[in-house]
């Protein structure tokens, strides 16, 4: 385990981060817009463990940051999913070009 | 490489080129399922690091839950065999420049910060610890923010229930629902004829 060095976990959540940025600015469906933003927490979750478990291991801080962050992300995707079918009904579409208005 | 090098280099590569294909696959749905993957894969980096409780809730949450929620909600505003439109090349081509160059911007800062570790005993993750720092008032506990964060999750669940909520604008005076367009159309066609 530790064999590893810890810049090589941090190439993969930076490059996790950046592939869920990828996503965010190429697609136009809020669905999927909102998985690309799954997959940025998820990185930065990846990289409070590792520093956690590397630099800090006689404290729990970083497990604590994770799993605050993995309640706020579902809250997060609740409502979100509840405001996209609510403006499924209202246009009959989820692209984000056909949400020019916040009329209710 | 030690067996252990080996598995991690596995775990990572899975969960990149996972992710890879959750953001650039053109069908929806198949795109929640590589999601689900990658998921399942920092599931497993966990694992890796001998957290096994962060594992396991990832596993709940994330793949019991939020996948789940979005699979159905892809059921219920879109036709899953569907191909989404390809989006426009120059934005393509931009975003990937973006993203590139702000991946290897931050990765030549990460490379070349010398991290050095603080503590030298091992990590000690019982659940038991756990528990007792999350919830305990002195100096170093979580009680508040795990106050907080019942109080928000309570919040968002009102508020789910709040929006979803059929408003009754969407519903004619008879009461029915107000059909899709397309279904109209359909609708009108078969009067016609």
């Amino acid at each position: 385990m530790n064999d590893i060095p810890l810049t090589h976990i941090l190439f993969v959540s930076t490059a996790l981060f950046f592939i869920g940025m990828y996503g965010l600015f190429t697609r136009r469906n809020m669905i999927t817009m909102l998985m690309s933003i799954e997959l940025m927490l998820n990185s930065v979750n990846i990289n409070f463990v590792a520093f956690n478990k590397y630099l800090y291991p006689d404290q729990l801080n970083g497990i604590f940051f994770t799993i605050f962050i993995i309640t706020i992300a579902a809250a997060e995707a609740a409502v979100a999913i509840a405001i996209i079918i609510n403006f499924y009904r209202s246009h009959y579409s989820i692209d984000v070009e056909d949400s020019g208005e916040m009329k209710w | 490489m030690t067996a252990s090098q080996v598995i991690f280099y596995i775990i990572s590569a899975f969960i990149l080129s996972t992710g890879l294909l959750a953001v650039t696959s053109r069908k929806i749905f198949r795109s929640a399922i590589w999601l689900l993957f990658s998921l399942i894969g920092i599931a497993g980096l966990f694992f890796w690091m001998q957290l096994d409780f962060i594992a396991a809730v990832q596993i709940i949450v994330y793949v019991g839950g939020i996948v789940v929620l979005i699979i159905f909600s892809i059921f219920l505003t879109q036709q899953a065999g569907n191909e989404m439109a390809k989006p426009v090349r120059s934005k393509v081509f931009f975003a990937a420049l973006v993203v590139s160059l702000g991946f290897i911007l931050t990765y030549t800062f990460i490379y070349k910060y010398n991290f050095l570790p603080i503590g030298h005993q091992p990590l000690n993750v019982n659940v038991s610890n756990i528990g007792i720092q999350l919830l305990s008032t002195t100096e170093h506990g979580y009680i508040l923010p795990f106050e907080v964060a019942s109080i928000l999750l309570l919040a968002a669940m009102i508020a789910c229930i709040v929006i979803a909520m059929k408003n009754p604008s969407a519903t004619d005076k008879a009461g029915r629902e107000k059909k899709p367009p397309h279904i109209k159309e359909e609708t009108a066609e078969i009067i016609n004829v």
